[in-house]
């Protein structure tokens, strides 16, 4: 069987919703610029490359028609390649990099570009034209909860305390502050040209947050709840994109590979606990590499919500120390569409970094999903 | 020449109100100040000003993105900024040194025809401009704003002997035109006119307070409502102002006034006022004045005896509840609070009846002052016309106290008569002299002297305002809407072009347009269980409405004050309309556990559907009207208006609330020529799937502890209106569906007890209910 390996991981900077540096951009031209930068950096000559798979959990209004398919065209790659926009909510992009793994396996294409993207600034969470099935709704209301509730929900079956959500939260925020202050972002991230000039770093980042901050803020979604804007992901415009390839093609050409591709599965979950959906995803996909958590020495969680991303902890026994060594979405921010191939490239990219063999990249989606990959060291 | 580009110079409370009211205007200002002492920022002081201003309370601007039109600098670095300003108002510390260097160094920068102005409340112009050149002196003059700038409407303008009388009217037809204020023009004497009365007044008023042992509770009640002076009284009011404030208008006052003044007798304040002032009692601002709010937020006053504080009484005196029946039964009133308001509304009339023509050549300018600046109701000489000339005259004789030579010359007749419909009052050389009323200046007050009322019934009236244009008139309490106001709706609607005219004004000269649906008539009609009534007074408002929105002639609203639920109504059912700037429009109906009913739902939703900025689709447009309705949103004035679209891009706002009726009569003379009625809208809405989407967002609230359980009732039922019941977005929904889902959810609505205690409290608080 093919050996499919990713080969390269770029992102834009991560920007907040609304004042952020990229409230302004389109996100088809964050994508754009993105995807570009990937191919450019390269040096493949892009007519070998299939298909681009694009993520994004809200395809509408700028977001809309095919998006993959009109980035392709933006970022100037060759009419000969593909384009189709996917998506799986907060899974979306990692469910790209999974349909190129497949599709590889099935010997239908040897490049694929595995990419994500939502400007939420630009494209509201829930859309401009909510219309939920009045029935289902009435009937089944979880499967159209807010995030925010099904985050409490957790915390309460879990019984996770503020405050070790809000030391969680700081936690990311000072792995994700070291990283920056140490350049390791520096590979990753692609510039992006605004009107108002290029923007080189990420802007959702709080260095000063300490846990006393963190512990006056009144709850964001139940008043009787435990979960504050300090310990959820916050509402972030940004792309990111993966290069995933064959080994033999990536030899080939000269392309370095950070991984390869192991397993990977999905799992369905009840939508009113949704942030619990990683644990049985990554244990199927676990299973699939016939390895156990234990020979996992990398781990990318998720942090939807620090009280979601504890549950999992608990209820998997991951060792913390593993987790989101640069930082995770609290502190980065969390562009829904674009958020799978990041932690997946960013899995990716750490394994090589330490030298490592096995990477687990999981994560949670609205509706009651979980999603999860597993990578191996080459 | 005109006006525009205007610097300010000095930004403390005054200075940057005056420079947020032009920003209003929106007209370029610089705001300079001093580069403050170990300040990194060298334009700290504006910079704070402009920040203060976004966050004022209440708002100094109309729209915060109006801080764009206001440049900060400092006094250093900056003073070029001033070569293209057409107008610089100093509004620095009342210094005459520093204010004098300062004018010498706007002198280099100013260009020539560039106006000049000093905000000084004390100091004279003569003073001002003692050893100034020609060139000063001709283009310098004195313009007094009160605070806050924006809510007070007057503005005294001083001028000197060799002031240009060309630049002079630039700048007050710019405070009238753009900046909306009322110039009264005072003669160059100490305080000019209304703080020269109104620190009398107070000074009067506490010395007489505590000579006649009167509590401050009491003293505002007698010199509050019963003589027409707003109810903060005499000791409310210098909490708002300030009591540190007193004691320097009182000195500043004392150092320039003639020695013979009486004010002289009054300077020295109570000793209480001093130590209030060392202990950080200044008023609202400070830890509280006369009065303050204690821990549990229950109000508190002093006694004047000992300084000490007491949970307020809130009892009227006797004397108070006699007064507002009959001014002169308070005066009679035996009774410590009835001597005491007659000893200091008699002394304050006589000391201001001395003044003319010391202050003002008139005394319709010092009554206008008096109104405006301290928002008196009547001004001093209207007051001695309501209490009686004769009466006032004779009980002065009675106390053998002097009779000024104002009052002896009118020999039994009123200071204001009225002649052939005009408003004339008594000048000085003993001839009533007709007010005019400047160019663009259209006052309904002054019709209805000249004319009977072509239609009335008990809460409107019909008035011809000339060129075939009619007038709608609300007069019931608070301009609440009935059915008297329906029935002359309908009533005008039908006969306007029988009676000769060719288009329509809703407008009138009370403080608020219209409070929306009398309440108190939907209460009883629920309480009764009058459903088919209920039904038929629903139905009846939207017919009028709707025969409102599509008369066959123009229909223009011009509001001013509040225009809430049933007002705002009338309002987006006008074809045009021309709105004073402050004007605070919103459908409130959910406070009172209803929707609106009268087609506003309808209106809202079609507006935004058709703004193309608005995003497509069925649901936009819907979530967009629903927020500002179950929010109860109230502009916060009319340019705010026109962002939530009670008004449209295309309705006018008019900055001078006098001007108002006359732009609206332009108005509908231009909409007249080849008038059509607006084309009705329609609708694809989303039906049970859009209010599925908004109830996700209504039980996000309520779990998030922003909206009572009752909130949600009455969200729901909002939301089925905006998103059209049970429709398909496939399907196109007329006017009259809208309209007949609104009284639908109402007649849910008011069959539940809870939205009559909604009701009921609002009628007895005058604040919504959170059931």
């Amino acid at each position: 069987m093919k050996t499919v390996v990713i080969t390269d991981f770029v992102r834009s900077p991560f920007t907040c919703r609304g004042s952020g540096a990229l409230s302004k951009v389109r996100p088809d031209d964050i994508a754009a610029q993105v995807v570009a930068a990937l191919v450019k950096r390269s040096g493949l000559d892009p007519t070998l490359i299939e298909d681009l798979i694009l993520g994004c959990a809200f395809p509408e209004a700028e977001q809309g028609f095919n998006l993959a398919r009109l980035v392709v065209f933006l970022a100037d790659l060759p009419r000969s390649m593909g384009g189709v926009t996917v998506n799986r909510f907060c899974g979306s992009s990692m469910q790209a990099i999974h349909m190129a793994a497949g599709a590889i396996r099935m010997n239908a294409g040897e490049a694929f570009i595995c990419a994500g993207v939502e400007s939420m600034t630009r494209v509201p969470m829930t859309g401009f034209n909510p219309m939920p099935n009045p029935k289902l709704y009435e009937n089944m209301p979880a499967a159209y909860m807010s995030m925010g509730e099904t985050a409490e929900n957790l915390a309460r079956l879990y019984n996770i305390a503020r405050a070790d959500q809000e030391a969680f939260a700081v936690e990311s925020q000072l792995k994700a502050v070291h990283a920056r202050e140490k350049g390791l972002f520096e590979d990753e991230i692609v510039a992006i040209q605004t009107k108002n000039g290029m923007v080189t770093e990420d802007g959702c980042l709080r260095p000063e947050v300490t846990i006393q901050a963190l512990s006056s803020l009144k709850p964001a979604f139940d008043e009787t709840g435990t979960i504050t804007a300090g310990t959820s992901s916050p509402i972030t415009d940004g792309a990111s994109a993966v290069l995933v390839t064959t080994l033999e093609f990536a030899q080939k050409n000269n392309l370095t590979p950070l991984a390869g591709i192991r397993s990977y599965a999905i799992s369905g979950c009840e939508p009113h606990i949704m942030g619990i959906g990683p644990v049985e995803s990554t244990r199927k996909a676990l299973k699939r590499a016939e390895i156990s958590l234990d020979d996992i020495d990398i781990i990318e969680l998720n942090e939807a919500f620090a009280a979601q991303a504890l549950a999992v902890i608990h209820e998997t026994k991951m060792d913390r120390a593993k987790i989101n060594l640069d930082g995770g979405a609290i502190a980065l921010g969390h562009p829904l569409g674009a958020t799978g191939a990041r932690i997946t490239g960013k899995a990716a990219q750490l394994l090589k970094r330490h030298n490592k063999r096995f990477a687990l990249a999981t994560q949670c989606i609205g509706g009651g999903q979980g999603i999860a990959t597993v990578l191996e060291g080459l | 020449m005109s006006i525009e580009k205007v610097a300010v110079i000095g930004s403390g409370v005054m200075g940057a109100g005056i420079a947020a009211q032009i920003a209003n205007s929106q007209t370029k200002v610089v705001l300079l100040d001093i580069v403050a002492d170990g300040a990194a920022e060298r334009d700290q002081l504006a910079n704070r000003a402009i920040a203060a201003m976004k966050e004022s309370q209440p708002a100094q601007l109309m729209d915060a993105k109006f801080a764009g039109f206001i440049t900060p600098g400092n006094l250093e670095d900056d003073l070029e900024q001033l070569a293209d300003c057409d107008w610089i108002i100093e509004v620095v510390l009342e210094d005459l040194e520093i204010k004098k260097a300062l004018y010498q160094k706007i002198e280099k920068f100013r260009k020539t025809g560039a106006m000049i102005s000093s905000n000084t409340s004390t100091l004279p112009l003569s003073i001002l401009t003692e050893g100034m050149s020609e060139r000063f002196c001709s283009d310098f003059l004195i313009t007094h704003f009160f605070n806050p700038p924006r809510y007070m409407r007057l503005v005294e303008v001083i001028t000197g002997p060799k002031a240009n009388p060309q630049a002079v009217s630039m700048v007050t037809d710019f405070i009238d035109r753009s900046l909306g204020k009322s110039v009264v023009r005072c003669h160059d004497t100490p305080g000019f006119i209304a703080n020269r009365i109104g620190t009398y007044w107070l000074q009067l008023a506490i010395n007489e307070a505590v000579q006649h042992q009167i509590d401050v509770e009491s003293a505002d009640y007698v010199l509050g409502r019963p003589v027409g002076i707003p109810k903060t009284g005499v000791f409310g009011l210098i909490d708002l102002v300030g009591l540190d404030l007193m004691p320097h208008i009182l000195a500043n006052l004392g150092t320039y006034l003639d020695k013979d003044d009486p004010f002289h007798a009054l300077a020295e304040p109570p000793a209480l006022l001093q130590t209030m002032i060392n202990g950080g009692y200044t008023g609202r601002k400070g830890k509280g004045g006369f009065y303050r709010l204690n821990k549990e937020r229950k109000k508190e006053v002093i006694s004047l005896a000992d300084g000490t504080y007491s949970l307020a009484k809130r009892q009227i005196p006797a004397a108070a509840k006699a007064g507002i029946k009959n001014i002169r039964a308070l005066f009679d009133h035996d009774s410590k609070e009835g001597r005491y308001a007659w000893k200091v509304i008699s002394e304050t009339l006589t000391y201001t009846a001395s003044l003319v023509p010391e202050i003002a050549d008139d005394i319709e300018s010092v009554d206008r002052a008096m109104r405006l600046g301290y928002n008196w109701k009547y001004g001093p000489f209207e007051l001695i016309d309501h209490i009686g000339v004769d009466w006032f005259v004779d009980r002065l004789q009675s106390e053998n106290r002097p009779i000024p030579v104002q009052l002896r010359t009118l020999q039994g007749r009123s200071f204001y008569r009225r002649d052939n419909g005009e408003l004339q009052f008594h000048s000085r050389n003993g001839v009533y002299t007709t007010i005019k009323r400047p160019e663009g200046v259209l006052l309904l007050s002054d019709i209805k002297r000249q004319t009977r009322p072509i239609l009335h019934n008990r809460s409107a009236s019909l008035w011809d305002i000339g060129d075939k244009i009619a007038c709608l008139e609300f007069h019931s309490k608070m301009n609440s809407i009935n059915l008297f106001t329906l029935a002359m709706i309908n009533k005008v609607v039908k006969n306007i072009p029988k009676l000769g005219f060719q288009g329509l004004i809703i407008h009138n000269e009370a403080a608020n347009f219209s409070v929306g649906a009398n309440i108190l008539m939907l209460l009883v009609i629920a309480k009764l269980r009058l459903w088919p009534l209920m039904n038929f007074i629903l139905s009846l408002g939207q017919q009028t409405f709707q025969k409102l929105k599509y008369a066959p002639f123009p229909v223009v609203g011009a509001p001013s004050g509040l225009a809430l639920g049933g007002g705002c109504e009338i309002l987006l059912h006008c074809h045009a309309v021309e709105a004073h700037a402050e004007s605070y429009i919103g459908l409130v109906e959910v406070g009172v556990g209803i929707v609106p009913g009268w087609g506003g739902c309808k209106e809202l939703l079609g507006r935004m559907i058709a703004d193309p900025k608005t995003a497509k689709g069925p649901m936009p447009a819907t979530m967009q009207a629903f927020e500002t309705i179950a929010m109860a949103t109230v502009a916060k004035s009319a340019r705010d208006a026109r962002k939530l679209h009670f008004l449209k891009f295309d309705d006018g706002i008019v900055m001078n609330r006098e001007r108002l009726l006359a732009a609206a009569k332009k108005r509908a003379l231009q909409l007249a020529e080849n008038y059509k009625a607006r084309a009705p809208y329609t609708f694809h809405l989303a039906g049970l799937s859009g209010k599925a989407a908004l109830q996700m967002g209504v039980n996000e609230f309520i779990r998030r502890g922003d909206a009572t359980k009752y909130d949600a009732v009455v969200a729901l039922a909002l939301a089925e209106v905006l998103s059209g019941g049970e429709t398909d977005h496939t399907e196109e929904l007329t006017e009259k569906d809208i309209l007949d889902l609104e009284r639908k959810v109402i007649m849910r609505l008011v069959k539940n007890p809870q939205t009559r205690d909604r009701i009921a409290h609002m009628l007895k608080t005058g604040k919504p209910l959170r059931n």
